[in-house]
């Protein structure tokens, strides 16, 4: 029976395939598919220029078909074909105001997007050299005499200012704004006297 | 009447049709979905 639809398919109008089709005769929607595949995917395509946009547009217009017609929307005033074509084209609109409002990218040619966007967070490899970094400046605070490494933990670690940092260690900001300096004198000179590098 | 002499262009014809999986898609699609009328309202189930 299947065969004798396809062999006969273009005898059939469209208006008898929609009426078997709501009527539950599913081959009859197959029969309008290929019938009509060509004509609606040609027209999608010629306003997309996107195979795979094209071919998500054509699949789109197609399920809103098979629901008008499942819940009986469907009125024969018009004709089948320039229904369709009316679904798909309302489609692609709806397609290209989407992109408006957030625009697609194609990596192609000389022009990447991921040139301009970075990723902020660190990779693997950066987290392990940030971590390494971290605890060798540890290694070296751990290296300056007390009083030094008193103003530099106050200052760098809890973010406290030098009026603070003097209210606290009972000195002088003056002091304390020297201990600062001289702790920084002494960590560059232990950093140099063991090579060690300090970069991310 | 002048004579034309323009060649057709010899672009590659480009096969403008959709891919045999979407339309096996759609034929599934719409065997899987049946409506359900319940008190004016209408209702769609998808059935595997």
């Amino acid at each position: 029976m299947f065969k004798v639809i396809i062999m006969r398919n273009e005898l059939i109008t469209d208006a008898t395939l929609v009426c078997n089709y709501i009527n539950g005769d599913e081959p009859a929607l197959e029969v309008l598919i290929i019938r009509h595949k060509q004509r609606i995917y040609s027209f999608i395509y010629s306003k997309v220029y996107d195979k795979d946009v094209a071919e998500d547009i054509f699949q789109d217009t197609f399920i809103k078909v098979i629901k008008t017609l499942k819940r009986g929307k469907y009125n024969e005033e018009g004709k089948f074909l320039p229904w369709v074509m009316r679904i798909a084209h309302n489609l692609v609109i709806d397609h290209f105001r989407k992109n408006t409002r957030m625009p697609k990218f194609s990596n192609t040619g000389d022009f990447n997007i991921f040139s301009v966007l970075s990723d902020s967070t660190l990779d693997a490899e950066k987290s392990i050299i940030k971590e390494q970094v971290e605890s060798d400046i540890r290694k070296v605070i751990e290296e300056l005499p007390e009083d030094q490494k008193e103003v530099l933990m106050m200052r760098m670690y809890r973010d406290m200012s030098f009026k603070e940092i003097s209210d606290n260690t009972g000195v002088s900001i003056n002091t304390a704004l020297g201990r600062m300096r001289y702790a920084l004198i002494n960590m560059r000179k232990i950093i140099d006297k063991h090579n060690i590098i300090l970069t991310n | 009447m002048a004579k034309l002499y323009s060649q057709k262009n010899p672009q590659k014809q480009i096969d403008l049709n959709p891919k045999d999986e979407t339309i096996q898609f759609l034929l599934d699609y719409s065997k899987a979905l049946s409506v359900i009328n319940c008190n004016k309202m209408k209702f769609e189930a998808l059935l595997n």
